[in-house]
Parts: C-alpha cells; sequence; structure tokens
C-alpha cells in the first residue's frame, strides 16, 4: 500500500482520442480525450446511452477499444497482449452497479478475489491466499463496516452491504485508479449517499482517484469534485463540479427546468 | 369517417385465420397418417391380444408366490449394481466438467473446440447404456468393469450438456468483475462461474445417479455385470418366482435412490 512515488511524472490516468463502434456501427464513444492528474473523485455524467458505461470499460479493456490510447501512469493499455492486460488489470479496481459478487461465495472469497491476479490457480482453488491478503482482507472488512460477516454468503446481504463488498474487493487490489460505473442506481437515495460517501473517503485515504459514472447529477456534484460530461460519445464538458451550470446540463442532456436539480454554491451537505 | 360519429368496434373475432385452421387439421391428418402407416408396416399379429389377458394372468400365477429363498443370492449382484451406478457416475463428473467448459459458446476457446465438445456430448448421448454395456464388454470382457465403463460414457454427455447450458446462462456481472481483478482464464471460470453452477452439477449428479441406478439393473444382460445377469438367467430358465424376487428387489433400491436424489436435490440452495 506504498504511495505511489510523487513527482513530476506522467498523468495517473491519459485518454487520447478514445473511440468506440460497436459492430452494429454504433459510435459509443467518439474521440474522447481527457488526463487524471491527481487523485480526485471525478464523475462522469450524460444520458442513458451516452457512452459512460463504455468509456469506464474500454479502460480496462471489458470492452475493446476502437481506437485511441489509454495510459495508466506509464503503461499503454490499448493493444496489450493478454498477460500483459492481466497485470495491468490488476492495477486498476472496478465497481459496478449491480455489485456484480458472486453470490454462492462467502464475503470473504468475494473479497480476496480482488487478489486473484497475484495468487496462482492452485491457490485460488484450494483458497490458500497469503496471511497478508486475509489480514488485509479482515481489515478491509472493518474498514466498509461489514465486521463480522465474513462468513456470510454474499446473496444473504442488503444491497448496501453488497456494494460494500464490492468496494472492498476492487481495493483489496490496492489499484492505481478506480473505476466505478453506477455504484448507486441500485440503492436507495440514503444507501446511495452512504456509498458514494465511502468511495470518496476511501480514495482520498488512498491518495487514488475514482472515476465515477453516475446519473444522479446532484449525486455527482455533492461528491465530486470534477465533472465530465458526455453526450453521443462525445466529452462536451470537462470541469470542476461547481461550475455545472443550467447552461451545462442543457447541453449534456437537452433542454429541462435545471434550476431545482443543482445546488446552489455553498451549499454542501456533509457529516456521518 | 367523421370524428363524432360513434366508433364502431367489430363484433367477430376469430382465434385463427382460415388457413391456420386448414394447416391445424393437415397436421393432425398427417399423424393420423403416420400412426396408421406404423400399424401396417410392424405387420402386428392381432391374434395375440385375444388371449394376452390368459397370458399375463397366467404369467402371474408362475411368478406367485415370490422365491424369497432366492434373496440372499441377489444381494451381493444387488451391491453391485449400486456400485457400478455411483463410480460409473463419479467418472462422469470428472470428465463432464471440462467438457461442459469446452461446449459452452461463452467459454470454449474458439469455434473448433465448440464443435468438438458439442460432437463428444452428441455421441456420449446418442448411444444407450446398454449398447455402451455391449462396446465395453467387447473391450474390457464381462464383469463390472464394463458397466461401470459403460454408464460413465453415457452420463459423460448428460451432466456435460445441463452444466454447459448452465455455464451459457450463468450471470455475466460477476465474471466480468472477475475479469477487471486481472485473474486469469482458469481463475475467472473457477471463481466467477464454478459456483454459479455448482447446484446445476450436483442436482444433475444426484438426479443421473438415480437414472443410473435403474439402467445399472439391466446391464447383466449383455454381461456388464450387476443384478441383471441374475434377472436374465431367472427369466431364460423360466424362474419365474425368481424374477419376481429380482424385479421387487429392483424396485425397492429404485425407490430408496430416487428418494435419495429427491431429498438431496431438495436441499440444495
Amino acid at each position: 500500500m506504498a504511495a505511489a512515488p510523487a513527482g513530476a511524472k506522467p498523468p495517473l490516468l491519459a485518454i487520447d482520442k478514445l473511440t468506440k463502434v460497436y459492430p452494429g456501427g454504433a459510435r459509443a464513444l467518439d474521440a474522447v480525450s481527457f488526463t487524471i492528474e491527481r487523485p480526485e473523485v471525478i464523475a462522469v455524467i450524460g444520458s442513458s446511452g451516452a457512452g459512460k458505461s463504455t468509456l469506464i470499460r474500454c479502460i480496462n479493456r471489458l470492452v475493446e477499444p476502437t481506437s485511441g490510447s489509454v495510459r495508466l501512469g506509464a503503461t499503454e493499455i490499448v493493444g496489450l497482449p493478454p498477460a500483459q492486460l492481466r497485470q495491468a488489470r490488476r492495477r486498476i479496481g472496478m465497481i459496478f452497479q449491480e455489485f456484480n459478487l458472486v453470490d454462492r461465495l462467502t464475503v470473504m472469497e468475494n473479497l480476496l478475489s480482488g487478489r486473484l491476479g497475484s495468487v496462482g490457480f492452485l491457490a485460488s482453488f484450494l483458497r490458500r491466499y497469503p496471511p497478508r491478503d486475509i489480514a488485509n482482507a479482515f481489515a478491509m472488512l472493518d474498514r466498509v463496516g461489514l465486521a463480522g460477516l465474513q462468513d456470510s454468503r454474499a446473496d444473504a446481504l442488503s444491497g448496501g452491504q453488497r456494494q460494500r463488498v464490492g468496494i472492498g474487493r476492487a481495493l483489496m487490489q490496492d489499484p492505481d485508479i478506480l473505476l466505478v460505473d453506477e455504484p448507486t442506481a441500485s440503492l436507495d437515495p440514503k444507501t446511495a449517499r452512504q456509498i458514494m460517501r465511502l468511495i470518496g473517503s476511501l480514495a482520498a485515504e488512498r491518495e487514488r482517484p475514482a472515476l465515477v459514472n453516475i446519473h444522479d447529477v446532484a449525486l455527482a456534484q455533492g461528491f465530486s469534485s470534477r465533472i465530465l460530461g458526455l453526450k453521443a460519445g462525445r466529452l462536451v464538458f470537462d470541469g470542476p463540479s461547481a461550475e455545472l451550470t443550467p447552461a451545462v446540463l442543457t447541453e449534456i442532456y437537452g433542454a429541462e427546468d435545471w434550476s431545482r436539480t443543482i445546488r446552489p454554491a455553498g451549499e454542501d451537505e456533509e457529516g456521518a | 369517417m367523421s370524428a363524432n360519429a360513434a366508433k364502431r368496434y367489430p363484433e367477430v373475432w376469430r382465434r385463427r385465420t382460415p388457413g391456420e385452421t386448414l394447416a391445424g387439421w393437415l397436421w393432425i391428418a398427417a399423424a393420423a397418417f403416420a400412426t396408421a402407416w406404423s400399424v401396417s408396416a410392424l405387420d402386428i399379429e392381432w391374434v395375440f391380444f385375444k388371449d394376452a389377458h390368459v397370458q399375463a394372468a397366467d404369467l402371474a400365477e408362475r411368478m406367485w408366490p415370490p422365491r424369497w429363498a432366492y434373496l440372499p443370492q441377489i444381494l451381493a449382484p444387488l451391491v453391485e449394481t449400486i456400485h457400478i451406478a455411483t463410480l460409473g457416475t463419479a467418472i462422469a463428473v470428472v470428465f463432464s466438467l471440462p467438457l461442459a467448459f469446452l461446449a459452452a459458446r461463452n467459454t470454449t476457446a474458439n469455434g473448433f473446440t465448440w464443435a468438438v465438445g458439442r460432437g463428444l456430448l452428441v455421441a456420449s448421448r446418442s448411444v444407450n447404456t446398454v449398447i455402451w454395456g455391449l462396446i465395453f464388454v467387447a473391450v474390457f470382457g464381462p464383469g463390472p468393469l464394463a458397466g461401470v465403463a459403460a454408464v460413465a460414457a453415457r452420463s459423460v454427455g448428460f451432466l456435460a450438456k445441463l452444466v454447459a447450458e448452465a455455464i451459457e446462462e450463468a450471470d455475466r456481472g460477476p465474471v466480468e468483475a472477475i475479469e477487471s481483478t486481472g485473474a486469469g482464464t482458469g481463475q475467472v471460470y473457477l471463481i466467477g462461474i464454478l459456483p454459479q453452477v455448482l447446484p446445476v452439477l450436483i442436482g444433475t449428479t444426484v438426479y443421473r445417479w438415480d437414472i443410473n441406478v435403474r439402467e445399472s439393473s439391466v446391464l447383466g444382460f449383455v454381461g456388464a455385470g450387476g443384478i441383471g445377469l441374475q434377472l436374465y438367467a431367472s427369466i431364460n430358465q423360466f424362474m419365474w418366482q425368481q424374477v419376481l424376487v429380482v424385479l421387487l428387489a429392483i424396485l425397492v433400491v429404485v425407490i430408496l435412490s430416487e428418494a435419495a436424489s429427491a431429498w438431496i436435490r431438495g436441499r440444495i440452495s
């Protein structure tokens, strides 16, 4: 868990002209470029189908980009052969809307699955993880507020608890960056806020950036410091959360009365 | 039509068009023709029906009372029958798992490996256990080993087909999550997919074992071990009172194995 060496190194993540055209001809991403220079929570907003999910999945190549470049630190991810791609994926933690836990496995097994990239097949078959990983998993369980639930089956947990396991699994990788795909869309509003707060504080503690797809504009603004706006696969906004104005939202989503969606500046809700 | 006139709705509605109705009758006619053709082609001797009830009553009379003294002699073959089914099923499980991953579209390596997997499935499933028994008696010689091999050969395809279907239906989400941790392909299958298909694997294995107990009871007919040998010998010697004992013994074993299978499958969650 050593902090990344500071200094005038390459950006943490550099996306350049990233483009994805699906076999049907749909252009999900159209020459998207941006860089992440410092550890912060960055929200990606945009309508359904604007390319948010594709963007995040192109970064760890769960979806194969058509062209463009994704640089994670000094590593160019696009074009990596399978073995190196797996190496690179270890450095990228991912959190999902539907949590994507293995339901029939225990919380502990799900957390430890974040270490799969670092243990062999036989070890994972026998569930023989290094003692340090196990200690880290117990600490993680405590940190995400699930202490004592290590032997519960994942499908026995509530939605919020399941997402906490999902977050823990991603952080068990000790990733350089977190990719978060609609983490709150399956949760109630209160749990959604708790989950966003947890992601934000963990990213801050570990000094890692988190790129978060999110539908809820108010949540995006409340829990991120920078916002990317996607519209039909193009990046149409990239700026501090405070600069998200009705005009910008109209640019991203189309005309609508946005006055009640955006929080007036300064009314920041924190606590708990 | 003027806008303020009351809208008229149709008062006639037919489920099918006349063409569809005609097509339906043609299918029924075709089925009737196929049946009539089978009856005429098989050259059935209808006179045998006339005294069939007399023959059946006569057979029942010759079977009764069961010759219970024969029971001790068939206990060992009966146990052997269960062992054949159990060992054959166990071997089938071991081979069916890799075969299932080979034959599932989402886990096979490419079109060729998928075709190989599907081909093996079909080959295993299209041959009856008794025919497999004949083949393995020729390979291993008569005895329970041939029976075990026959049961395994038939069950591999059965288990692998159902598990392959479960693999294809497995939730893609956890698989994506395990892939994104940097896990290797084998680990993705092991942690992401296997737990999802485990209930199907266990359920079909127990169900197949139950089928195999029944099928093993006739493997002795072709010399592949088990209680079938005693049944076959008793029939050939017209020892109908022994035949009844064997049939009753098989019935008890089948009921017990079915109950065990249903109980285990009911407990899987």
